[in-house]
């Protein structure tokens, strides 16, 4: 072997998130059971699986705010695993809450600015008492830098909430708490786009939505990948993740069953078992699937 | 010299005490998620029946026992019916400030009807003493001792056996579950009540027989005491309260053995703090337990500020400025004074309960850093006291700070238990830190106020030295509020969670807001020493903290206009129409009260 010429282009791209082992128990109870996940810079994943296969604990787990029980997290070459929520997030990851976590009493265009909060040059020094102090006496002062800073954001948030159309700019002064929920879940993921993430992991971003504002946000995602941004993606509708995903990770009771293409998972028979039922009730129920209230997931599944 | 027996024997009967109070709260916590801090008020009503029972009516011990747990049985049920079940829909925070508004309505109506002077409650029981070992026990010892264990046993076969119990146990578990498996829950609520006020009067009636004194004002110790064997025990956990309670007894027994009576408090307060922050769900809790969700939430209620005219703000301004040239009157200028200075308080909190989320219960601390910071530095080394007014600030901001760091993981009521015990520990600290402080007597002389080398004695002068003050740090607040800082901080409020996951530590936010905000106390607390020249420990009293969170929710929590409207209105307006001191702590509780049910978004709305 010669080392003459390394071409780091031959080799398979390092992913930028990759998690071994996972394992998060809640007392007898395993949540997530040995999963591993890894995402490249620009691709989309999916996890899906039924309601309690432990995808929101994997997000959890890997946002910082639980702790695995075993396993580890690597980010963009840093060892995550672990970590608190605002290291993960000064690691490049930003993400989106299962039932919403706006802040409510602040105005759209102020949550929306808190999503920019690390890229704040005041923010930037951790010392210990100097860096608060400092950054306590620039909010106080503002010099014309900070003014400037300030003013740019702002502009920027308008960019960032025009992904949306009309939905949030004729809102951009209002509380959070009043606008209706798909509008709150707007509101986080333009909160996420503002601390310009590595990568963005979106909790169900959909849930709640009608089919024209699902459509609507099926449409904002494509977007977002197509300027490639790199987005990890829980999702129960189907067809979406089918139309969006690079890759579909299935998880089924805290483990991983399949994962692939689109069109290589949703053929596979471990998926669709785990939607239809497991053991002797899938058994039992069989013969009268097509007819039965389960028949409703597998038939999206082969559309 | 007692023996290590006798110090054992007491801290286990004081622990049965403890323990009927820790109960209660318990129980009570269980089913509602509420720290009910008018239980030592239902402790104080239970020691006066008692002394009524026997010293009025001579009735014999079974009698009075029957009697109290009647009355505060029944006291119980109307302040669940009244005071809480209206609130149940409410922030978390809100009952919790509803029983603190409770609990000084009930004690200052017993001052008022008995007086504030200490009475002493006949022992009926005679005093024999057993001689064991080197110690002995005496029959009261042994019937407390019976008491704590019968109602214990009583309160487990309830829970246990009974169709009620059953109730209660599964409302403590999920109280919707329970709801939709048609449990009564008002019911439910109602009897947890119930049994806990009575648990509570009859620790009140064996207290005031064993140290054979009782006084109007021993509530609010019984309150932090039962708190603090809870905490131990673990929020809401009945067997952890009663091994909680024991524990605490026997620390404080052995410490006041150890170093002497005036630390029986301190080592309370120092084993709460500990607890909260090295095992925040008690002693007996498992591993790694998620704190409880319901702890958590902020008293912002949504609202729409209401945003005042810059030039009625003006207006208002010139025209305090002009007072002084339009009035004879002095007192009013020095209740005015006075108000100027509360504001600064108001300011204060309202930035750290309101804007930050962290209803802190202990802020009079701040202002006692500052004012004996400031008068200790003026009377020893004679420094200017423009200086130190200003050392007394940054004093109080970075102590106090420091003190309430160990707090900052914490959330909900947690964060105002915690702050409560900080708040306990840094008076203990000045009461006994004698080679310093002067512990009781405190520091008379105080040098006067000056400014550029010249005294203020002229009550004018002084008015518009604390309205500049005021007003300056006020303006200086609303530029915070308008920075970047201001939306962090009220991000960390909304939702904690969810500010880490985008960066945001809290520890950084949460001591800035302390920091800043305790400056303001501190110069007030400083100003206010010079201005009275005398201070001791008892000066900037728990009572002031409350004062000044009825303050902030009166104006509109987090609202700077709000708090110095807070402050004029119930500062200004008791002192105006002279109501009596004794009354206006009552007027304090019922303003808060009817606040936090019928305004909770307050005058000026939260920000």
């Amino acid at each position: 072997m010669t080392a003459s010429f390394p071409l780091p282009t031959t080799e398979a791209p390092r992913p930028l998130l990759e998690a071994r082992g996972l394992v998060r128990r809640f007392g007898g109870l395993t949540a997530v059971g040995g999963v591993d996940l890894s995402i490249s810079q620009g691709e989309l994943v999916s996890v899906i699986g039924p309601n309690g296969a432990g995808k929101t604990t994997a997000f959890n787990l890997i946002s910082g705010l639980d702790r695995p029980d075993e396993g580890s997290i690597r980010f963009d070459d840093i060892d995550i695993t672990g970590r608190s929520p605002e290291a993960v997030h000064a690691a490049g990851l930003s993400r989106t809450f299962q039932h919403g976590r706006v802040f409510a009493n602040l105005s759209v265009a102020d949550n929306v600015l808190v999503g920019a909060h690390r890229r704040l040059k005041a923010v930037k020094p951790a010392w210990p008492i100097i860096g608060p102090v400092a950054e306590l006496a620039l909010a106080l002062i503002r010099p014309p830098s900070v003014k400037a800073e300030e003013a740019a954001l702002r502009e920027e948030v308008r960019e960032i909430l025009a992904i949306f159309g009309e939905r949030l700019l004729p809102r951009i002064d209002q509380p959070a708490y009043s606008l209706s929920y798909a509008n709150r879940r707007r509101v986080e993921i333009a909160r996420a786009l503002a601390s310009r993430p590595k990568l963005l992991l979106l909790d169900e971003p959909t849930a709640g939505m009608n089919q024209t504002e699902t459509a609507e946000m099926l449409e904002i995602i494509a977007d977002l990948k197509a300027r490639g941004q790199t987005i990890l993606l829980i999702e129960h509708k189907l067809d979406m993740v089918m139309r969006l995903s690079d890759r579909v990770i299935v998880l089924d009771d805290g483990k991983k069953i399949a994962e692939g293409a689109p069109l290589v998972v949703r053929n596979d028979p471990a998926v669709i078992e785990a939607y239809l039922g497991h053991g002797g009730v899938g058994a039992a129920a069989d013969p009268a699937a097509p007819a039965g209230p389960a028949s409703d997931q597998p038939v999206r599944l082969s559309a | 010299m007692t023996s290590w027996f006798d110090h054992t024997i007491n801290g286990l009967i004081i622990g049965n005490i403890y323990g009927l109070l820790a109960v209660g709260l318990a129980l009570i916590f269980g089913v509602s998620r509420l720290i009910n801090f008018a239980h030592g008020s239902v402790y104080v009503v239970g020691a006066y029946v008692g002394w009524v029972a026997v010293s009025v009516l001579q009735t014999p011990f079974p009698v009075t026992l029957v009697l109290v747990v009647a009355l505060t049985a029944a006291l119980g049920i109307v302040i669940e019916r009244f005071g809480i079940r209206p609130l149940a829909d409410a922030p978390r925070i809100a009952p919790l400030l509803a029983t603190i508004g409770l609990s000084f309505v009930l004690d200052q109506t017993v001052q008022i009807l008995f007086s504030p002077d200490p009475r002493s409650v006949p022992m009926q029981v005679p005093n024999w003493r057993i001689e064991i070992g080197g110690g002995s026990i005496g029959l009261l010892d042994l019937l407390i001792g019976g008491i704590g264990i019968t109602a214990a046993a009583s309160l487990f076969a309830f829970l246990k056996l009974t169709k009620w119990g059953w109730a209660v146990r599964a409302t403590a578990l999920d109280r919707d579950a329970a709801r939709a498996m048609g449990v009564d829950v008002d019911k439910v609520n109602r009897i947890v009540f119930a049994i806990a006020s009575a648990l509570g009067g009859v620790g009140g009636v064996l207290v005031g027989m064993y140290y054979n004194v009782i006084t109007p004002t021993m509530g609010f110790e019984a309150t932090l005491k039962g708190i603090v064997a809870e905490v131990v025990g673990g929020v809401g956990n009945v067997p952890g309260a009663i091994v909680g309670s024991l524990l605490l007894g026997l620390v404080e027994s052995y410490g006041v053995a150890l170093l002497g009576t005036s630390y029986r408090n301190l080592f309370a307060f120092v084993l709460l703090i500990a607890i909260l922050v090295l095992r925040p769900n008690g002693l007996f809790a498992s591993h790694r337990q998620l704190p409880p969700e319901p702890m958590t939430g902020t008293f912002v209620a949504p609202s729409k500020p209401v945003r005042l005219p810059v030039p009625l703000v003006a207006a208002a301004a010139a025209l305090a400025i002009a007072l002084p040239f339009l009035t004879e009157n002095g007192y009013l200028i020095q209740t005015l004074t006075n108000a100027w200075l509360y504001a600064l308080l108001g300011l204060s909190l309202t930035l750290v309960a309101g804007t930050s989320g962290q209803v802190s219960l202990g802020h009079a601390a701040l202002l006692a850093i500052g004012g004996y910071t400031s008068a200790l530095l003026a009377f020893n080394l004679n420094w200017p006291v423009w200086l130190t007014l200003l050392i007394g600030g940054f004093a109080a901001a970075g102590i106090g700070t420091l003190l309430v760091s160990p707090a900052f993981r914490l959330r909900g009521h947690y964060v105002s238990i915690a702050t409560l015990g900080i708040g306990e520990i840094v008076a203990l600290v000045i009461l006994n830190w004698e080679s310093v402080t002067r512990g009781p007597i405190g520091v008379a002389g105080i040098p006067p106020l000056s400014l550029f080398g010249y005294d203020l004695y002229d009550t004018n002068a002084i008015y518009w030295f604390a309205f500049a003050l005021m007003a300056a740090l006020a303006l200086l607040q609303v530029r915070l509020l308008g920075s970047h800082l201001g939306r962090t901080l009220r991000a960390v409020r909304d939702d904690d969670v969810a500010a880490r996951s985008f960066g945001i530590g809290l520890k950084r936010y949460k001591g800035l807001a302390f920091a800043f905000g305790g400056f303001f106390a501190g110069i007030s607390g400083a100003f206010t020493a010079h201005m009275y020249s005398f201070i001791n420990h008892e000066t900037f009293n728990t009572q002031i903290s409350v004062l000044a969170l009825t303050i902030a929710i009166l104006g509109g929590m987090g609202n700077v206009g709000g708090a110095i409207l807070g402050s004029v209105a119930l500062i200004g307006l008791p002192e105006i129409f002279r109501v009596a001191a004794e009354y206006r702590i009552l007027l304090y509780g019922i303003a808060l009260l009817l606040l936090v049910r019928f305004r909770p978004q307050g005058l000026l709305g939260t920000v």
